[in-house]
């Protein structure tokens, strides 16, 4: 993946004169002795880090911990005191003030955690700001600013003022003013985080779904863990100014790096993290639906198990075959699972939380199918991978191979239908 | 202990700027003073009616008729009492002074907001200038500008610029931080950071300061009678070295007719920004 942006070795000191705390810096002082010494505050020590092209880059640490001061060294809203800012190969820490403009108009834009609207424009003024400060015609930034208003759900709402409108709504707006600046690159700065709950996810799951569309490289600063896992494709941790752990939400969650995260994650519900798709088996063993009862007895044997997923040639679940109906079926003397009664246990999608699975599970004695968009089985899931998902030391879903076998689960369908054919001409007794 | 010279040295100052700078400062005072007067003739063209419709039409949009009906019962009040010129007169000083404050104030205020240090340089020059009683302001205009309405006009300036430029200075100090950070993070340049919104977010707060600034022209302008300046101040002036109360009274009414209508009328412009609906 292409790497947007490249931080290396970004300090930030808060004072007249930083020269003096850098040089207690490098000698490898700490915040507070720093603070005792000069009287100046580090405001972030010696961060380095990259955010590849395309993903959401969570920052994450309490209030005070610098989150904020690097996002807004990131658009030089605050100077940063040394290192480097390289994005798109180009360090702007050594613009000038008309490139700095420039790169601010054309690859940045930003959202704020109050909203920061102009309470003395319209919906429509506001959104249309960042064209409008680049020059561009009346006639053409409103038409761009109504598109990107229809998308974040406020059309109608254009000629009303800041002050008539919801939290929801102000940030709604503000999102809006964000994207109509077409830059490559969001900076939201706790952007939910004045929200109401309910408001809030309604908003994470927006972003999350804009994303899908747009593709931006967002940096998203939060001090909520939830919102920080539900969004990320990966958390940077920091404290005091200083990065502690860069990582996607499950390395957070399964291996944090030290104790200071741990403390974070260990009130994570990690029902909500994991998905269907973390814990679910690969969908082994199958049956074809053309197979006959014997097929699925021989299998059922070989297995261990009391039932098997059936399947169509495109691998759609057909539903469930348990041991008593493949006796009755011989019995009756079927010889196709397609003129057999299956029986149809819980069915979840891939993306589905863990949280939810339980909930589908509970009713049913049956195994769980996984199937993705396309309606295809591509895992199945049973009780005890649940229960192990949830105990505390679970660390990833399946061993390293099997995750590979889940990645093209399709060759791997091909090979087992040809191998139950074959045994199924076998058993043909 | 011997006293520091100061009264001397300052007179020795002034001794100096009149005799190198006196004509300039003499044909500038000329004609400004012309110009004083034919706006004043000017507007006596005006019907007395029609000036009160004005008036109270304006006091009708920025605030509602309850103003309006108050506004010419006030002006046909004072037009009744025979003190029409008068009124007029000072009409004029209190809008050139006030004009003239919050042309310089202004920009000085934009300025102070903008860029701390000279908000540090002006703020003590500020607190002199409003503290200083405004007698003390006649005497230079005096001196440089002889007797008239052109060191009145002076005077008052000086007088009635230190709201302008702290309430400018005040507001777009007060713009909160993240609309600055919005113009700055889109992008905008210092003069489009300024006047798309610092300005305008600033704007009820410096029509606040417009409206002090009104106020304390006019108060200034009934002093600066004693200088030579006509209209009411003059009226009052008269009446007290001559004892005569009743007529100082209806001078004195007339003066507060005026500084109610133009507070009321500069408080709603102001607050008819401060909704945001236009």
């Amino acid at each position: 993946m292409k790497e947007k942006i490249i931080v290396k070795n970004l300090v930030k000191v808060f004072g007249a004169n930083p020269q003096k705390a850098l040089a207690l810096l490098k000698e490898g002082k700490d915040k507070a002795e720093i603070l005792n010494e000069t009287g100046f505050t580090v405001g972030v020590n010696n961060v380095s880090f990259s955010v590849n092209a395309g993903e959401i880059f969570v920052i994450m640490g309490l209030s005070g911990s610098g989150k904020s001061t690097i996002l807004r060294c990131l658009n030089r809203l605050i100077e940063p005191s040394a290192g480097e800012i390289i994005v798109d190969g180009t360090d702007i820490t050594k613009l000038n003030a008309k490139q700095l403009r420039k790169f601010r108009q054309e690859k940045t834009a930003m959202v704020f955690q109050q909203f920061a609207l102009l309470p003395h424009r319209t919906v429509l003024d506001n959104t249309v700001y960042g064209l409008e400060v680049q020059g561009i015609p009346k006639k053409e930034r409103e038409e761009k600013a109504l598109k990107i208003l229809e998308i974040v759900g406020l059309k109608g709402w254009e000629d009303k003022y800041p002050s008539q409108l919801s939290g929801g709504m102000k940030q709604r707006v503000g999102l809006a003013r964000a994207l109509t600046n077409d830059a490559d690159i969001l900076l939201m700065d706790e952007a939910f985080s004045a929200l109401d709950p309910l408001i809030r996810e309604e908003m994470q799951d927006e972003l999350l779904s804009l994303q899908q569309k747009m593709n931006k490289t967002i940096i998203f600063i939060t001090h909520d863990l939830n919102e920080a896992l539900k969004l990320g494709d990966r958390i940077a941790f920091l404290r005091d100014g200083a990065l502690i752990q860069v990582g996607t939400p499950e390395e957070i969650t399964t291996h944090p790096s030290d104790d200071y995260v741990a403390k974070f994650v260990r009130g994570v519900d990690r029902s909500k993290i994991l998905t269907a798709a973390d814990i679910m088996k690969k969908p082994q063993p199958l049956i074809p639906l053309r197979d006959g009862p014997n097929v699925a007895l021989r299998i059922m044997k070989e297995h261990g198990i009391s039932s098997v997923f059936v399947v169509d040639r495109e691998r759609h679940l057909q539903g469930i075959i348990t041991v008593d109906a493949a006796l009755e079926a011989r019995k009756a003397g079927i010889m196709s699972l397609s003129e057999v009664e299956l029986e149809h246990g819980p069915v979840v999608s891939e993306e589905t939380p863990l949280h939810d699975t339980l909930t589908a599970m509970v009713d049913s004695k049956l195994p769980m199918g996984v199937v993705n968009q396309d309606n295809k089985l591509v895992g199945i899931i049973v009780r005890g991978s649940i229960l192990a998902a949830l105990a505390p030391d679970y660390s990833g879903s399946d061993s390293e191979d099997e995750l590979a076998a889940t990645a093209s689960p399709d060759h791997k369908l091909v090979f087992a239908e040809e191998e139950m054919e074959q045994e199924s001409a076998n058993s043909a007794i | 202990m011997t006293k520091i010279p100061m009264a001397e040295a300052i007179d020795k100052v002034v001794k100096w700027l009149q005799i190198n700078f006196g004509e300039s400062i003499d044909a500038f005072s000329d004609s400004f003073g012309d110009l004083i007067k034919y706006l004043e003739s000017y507007l006596a063209f005006i019907p007395w009616w029609l000036l009160i419709l004005l008036f109270a039409l304006a006091a009708w949009r920025v605030s509602g008729w309850k103003l309006a009906v108050g506004t010419i019962l006030g002006l046909a009040f004072i037009f009744n009492l025979q003190l029409w010129p008068a009124f007029l007169s000072t009409l004029v000083l209190v809008f050139i002074s006030a004009l003239v404050s919050i042309v310089m104030g202004i920009p000085l205020g934009i300025i102070a907001g903008r860029n701390y240090r000279f908000h540090r340089i002006i703020s003590p020059v500020l607190d002199f200038m409003q503290t200083m009683p405004s007698f003390v302001y006649l005497i230079p205009a005096l001196l440089f500008l002889g007797i008239g309405t052109v060191p009145a006009v002076f005077a008052t300036v000086i007088f009635a610029m230190p709201p302008a430029i702290r309430f400018t200075d005040l507001g777009i100090r007060q713009v909160p931080v993240d609309l600055v950070e919005v113009g700055e993070a889109f992008g905008s340049t210092p003069g489009q950071l300024l006047w798309k919104i610092q300005l305008p977010v600033a704007l009820p707060t410096i029509m606040a300061g417009i409206n002090q600034t009104m106020m304390l022209s006019l108060s200034m302008v009934v002093i600066a009678s004693m200088i030579g300046a006509g209209g009411l101040g003059a009226g009052v002036l008269e009446a007290i070295a001559q004892l005569k109360i009743g007529m100082g009274f209806e001078y004195g009414i007339a003066v507060v007719i005026i500084a109610i209508i133009l507070d009321r009328l500069t408080q709603g412009i102001g607050s008819s920004l401060r909704t945001g609906d236009k």
